[in-house]
């Protein structure tokens, strides 16, 4: 049974993607399998588990033709103009905010570690736009995309990196740590794997509030999104959270950005199995492979994966094959890529891969196309004004948000908790 | 399971026991039916409102749901004193149930916790009055549940997160420092985390290294996260109830040797402050702070000192962070001489910050330097006799306090 049964999946072709010399530079890699190559070889407690589908899907089914690229039959667009044209907006303003953000860094506005999404768009706004309010994100530090996708105003961002008081996060968390309550994005985490239990817990308490307090919704359960890159498929965190959540069927998908390359560290140097979608069966859950520059792909399987974990038939493991065009962060020189292989990727840059596919299907115009550029331009222009004319946090911000109880800072000397002191509020007082 | 529903009071104590003194004792049990235990001399410790008169019937269900309802059975006994007596362990589990009744986004999540229920008993029966959701076995990755115990704080739950050793949490360490104490801070405000982590720690009796481990120095430096020790029944169930209903993050320290305490606590209902600490015994001569077990030692060398006519204050410090200042000052005002006494190590120990919190405050009001006596920075010896020599004994209290005092 296909594991994404409402997605058209072409026959079945075996091929043995064991050396890992085939990634980058040559053709795209196909990671389809059928059952029987699985059968054929001994994971003996794959087959004697109950049915679950156990193989991955590659899923070129943007195009039913896999030597074609996008341009498939013009009559047949995969999304409606509406759509595409949100896709672009969302995938043109990621790249933008992106590239301000690079500018800004050098020019002294923001500070420390800063680490952009230049290349990877494709995953988020494929994802993302089509999750509700009330679903959840979890990401990592390459996080400011993530927060934009889900709705958190750029302006809110972008003051956040400017480490000002109307920041998202109120200028406490910076470029690593973006949170929207509103949005629901429960961060931006500055160390690998520390968010996939965060989102295991979130989708935990999706779960609960349908079976214990019964409160279901019509669309079903609220799914949450975990973002993280191929470096953290190594970590115990990553394989303990696989456990969990297909033990409880949580609402969750697991979506790797393996954009090859965690710093310096190449995924094939790190990894004794580079496909990373093969550890989803492992646990019992569909793993997916999807060509992470392709935004369509990218949404189709998300909108399979979402699907099932609101019904509540558990996560899925999604491998998105992507890459950053910029280094590991801005302060990464970043020398050990290949020019070749930067190439290739930006040869399947997402934005102008979903331009072509909008133009080539008559979706919209090369001019309705450019306006939407001027119009991100213009936002992501003012997100910068409104940072700059932020004020910075107050002295009295300091200790404000260390506990939501401030009682937690205890009694002092006199009796009194140290909460109640006026120089609390001044950000000054002995705690 | 008999051993835990009902322990019945068999013999009448020669003087009457006031609430806030513990007697340790070994669980005795009871054969009789509950409605034996009620009109006997005996005491009722504890059965459910809903028991109707049939004693078997009566064990092997679920647990206390409301104190206050005990208060008419008791009431209507031949004893009258006020209140059940019950173990430590039971009073965690009552405090534990209370706060789940009241509230249904309160769960426990940990190893064993479920079907076991607990390693330590604590929540026995609770799964299968509550259900496997709410009460969850999770697989052995500490780091990860405790780090989805924060995800689902953040989310509207309110999980209170087992350890089966305190040791275990230091897998768990990731998670504690980064994400729980952190997050309410680095999101400006916009998540709260809930979360009670709690679980059996300090030296036992010759449990090895790793089991007999002390970790109250390692969490004290996480800002943004509360730390609470409990020591006896009654401060164990008020302490727990606070800890839950707390919008902090709380780690509630226990103590393997201390789950048997045995003491009559109230009918009703009590939460008890999460940042005081409690007067164990007034006194004249010298301050005497400590918490957790080594307030049994400090109790029992009291008596020693008590008789070769010193007049000790012990102050059980129950608030491990942050520090209750204003008992512990006026304390320090009456009697200038200060001794802590922990199962801490010397090294950064929570001792070392009292230390040091109390000469930033309250060094005018100094007679003598500080002592501290804390537990040897020694891995936990298997012997038992190493294993003595590394605690803190009564011994040493009592000579550190003539010492003090000369």
């Amino acid at each position: 049974m296909a594991a994404f049964s409402a997605v058209k999946i072409p026959p079945p072709q075996f091929t043995t993607v064991r050396s890992s010399s085939q990634r980058p530079g040559s053709s795209p890699a196909h990671f389809a399998h059928s059952p029987s190559a699985f059968n054929s070889i001994s994971f003996g407690s794959a087959k004697s588990v109950r049915s679950r589908p156990l193989f991955a899907v590659s899923s070129d089914v943007v195009s039913s033709d896999k030597t074609k690229p996008a341009s498939s039959s013009a009559s047949n667009p995969a999304v409606t103009r509406e759509v595409a044209l949100e896709l672009y907006e969302d995938m043109v303003l990621g790249r933008a905010f992106e590239d301000m953000c690079a500018q800004m860094y050098y020019r002294g506005k923001m500070f420390g570690f800063v680490h952009l999404y230049n290349g990877q768009e494709a995953v988020s706004t494929g994802f993302i736009k089509l999750l509700n309010q009330s679903d959840k994100v979890v990401s990592t530090y390459r996080d400011h995309v993530h927060a934009l996708s889900k709705g958190v105003p750029s302006r809110e961002v972008m003051a956040e990196l400017f480490g000002k008081a109307t920041g998202c996060c109120r200028g406490q968390g910076g470029s690593m740590h973006m949170f929207s309550a509103a949005h629901n994005v429960l961060g931006g985490f500055a160390f690998i794997g520390e968010g996939i239990p965060v989102a295991t817990g979130a989708a935990f308490s999706a779960k609960y509030h349908h079976e214990v307090l019964k409160q279901s919704k019509p669309e079903g359960l609220d799914v949450t999104l975990a973002f993280f890159g191929d470096g953290t498929c190594n970590n115990g965190q990553f394989f303990e959270c696989l456990n969990m959540a297909q033990l409880w069927k949580l609402p969750i998908i697991f979506v790797v950005e393996n954009n090859l390359w965690a710093i310096g560290m190449s995924h094939l140097r790190a990894t004794s199995d580079p496909e990373i979608w093969k550890k989803g069966p492992a646990f019992g859950m569909p793993g997916v492979h999807v060509d992470g520059m392709d935004v369509l792909k990218v949404r189709e399987v998300a909108q399979e994966a979402i699907a099932r974990a609101r019904r509540g038939e558990g996560p899925t493991l999604v491998e998105c094959e992507t890459y950053r065009f910029r280094g590991h962060s801005l302060a990464d020189p970043d020398e050990l890529r290949k020019p070749d292989e930067k190439a290739h990727y930006a040869a399947r840059d997402p934005i102008i891969a979903l331009k072509k596919y909008i133009i080539e299907h008559g979706l919209a115009s090369e001019s309705e196309l450019k306006s939407i550029d001027k119009k991100i331009d213009d936002v992501v222009e003012d997100a910068v004004e409104f940072a700059d004319s932020s004020p910075l946090p107050p002295r009295t911000q300091l200790l404000e948000n260390v506990f939501a109880d401030p009682k937690g800072f205890g009694i002092g000397p006199d009796g009194k908790y140290r909460c109640e002191d006026p120089l609390f509020t001044q950000g000054t007082a002995q705690v | 399971m008999a051993s835990l529903q009902m322990a019945a009071l068999l013999s009448a104590p020669s003087t009457p026991v006031p609430s806030d003194r513990v007697r340790l004792g070994a669980l005795r049990l009871s054969a009789s039916s509950s409605s034996a235990a009620r009109n006997g001399g005996a005491l009722v410790v504890r059965s459910e409102a809903k028991v109707s008169g049939g004693g078997a019937s009566a064990r092997g269900l679920s647990l206390i749901t409301h104190a206050v309802a005990e208060k008419a059975a008791a009431a209507s006994s031949a004893d009258s004193k006020p209140g059940h007596e019950l173990l430590l362990f039971e009073a965690l589990r009552e405090g534990l149930d209370e706060e789940m009744e009241r509230d249904p986004t309160v769960c426990v999540m940990g190893e064993d916790v479920g079907h076991y229920g607990g390693s330590y008993k604590v929540t026995k029966g609770l799964a299968t009055k509550y259900g496997d959701l709410r009460v969850l076995d999770t697989p052995i990755a500490e780091n990860s549940f405790t780090g989805m115990g924060i995800g689902s704080a953040m989310t509207g739950l309110r999980p209170v997160v087992e350890g089966m050793n305190m040791g275990f949490l230091l897998l768990a360490y990731n998670q504690i420092s980064n994400n729980c104490g952190m997050l309410h801070y680095t999101s400006g405000g916009q998540f709260k985390i809930p979360i009670v982590i709690r679980g059996p720690g300090g030296v036992g009796r010759q449990l090895g290294a790793e089991h007999s481990q002390r970790l109250e120095s390692y969490f004290q430096s996480i800002p943004g996260l509360q730390m609470v020790a409990c020591s006896t029944p009654y401060n164990a169930k008020g302490l727990m109830k606070a800890a839950i209903r707390s919008e902090n993050p709380v780690v509630l320290f226990e103590h393997v040797l201390l789950y048997n305490l045995k003491e009559r606590i109230p009918d009703e209902e009590y939460v008890l402050s999460l940042e005081e600490a409690e007067m164990v015994r007034p006194g004249e001569h010298v301050t005497i702070l400590t918490y957790s077990r080594m307030r049994y030692h400090v109790m029992q060398a009291a008596k020693t000192l008590v008789n070769k006519g010193y007049d000790p204050e012990v102050i059980d410090i129950r608030s491990l962070k942050p520090f209750d200042l204003y008992t512990i000052g006026n304390s320090i005002k009456k009697t200038h001489r200060v001794l802590i006494v922990e199962e801490c190590m010397r090294t950064g120990g929570i001792g070392a910050s009292l230390r040091s919190a109390i000469i930033d405050n309250f060094w005018d009001y100094l007679d003598a330097p500080i002592l501290c006596l804390s537990s040897q920075d020694v891995p936990t010896p298997y012997a038992g006799t190493l294993e003595n020599w590394t605690v803190v004994q009564p011994e040493q209290i009592v000579a550190a306090v003539e010492q003090l005092c000369k």
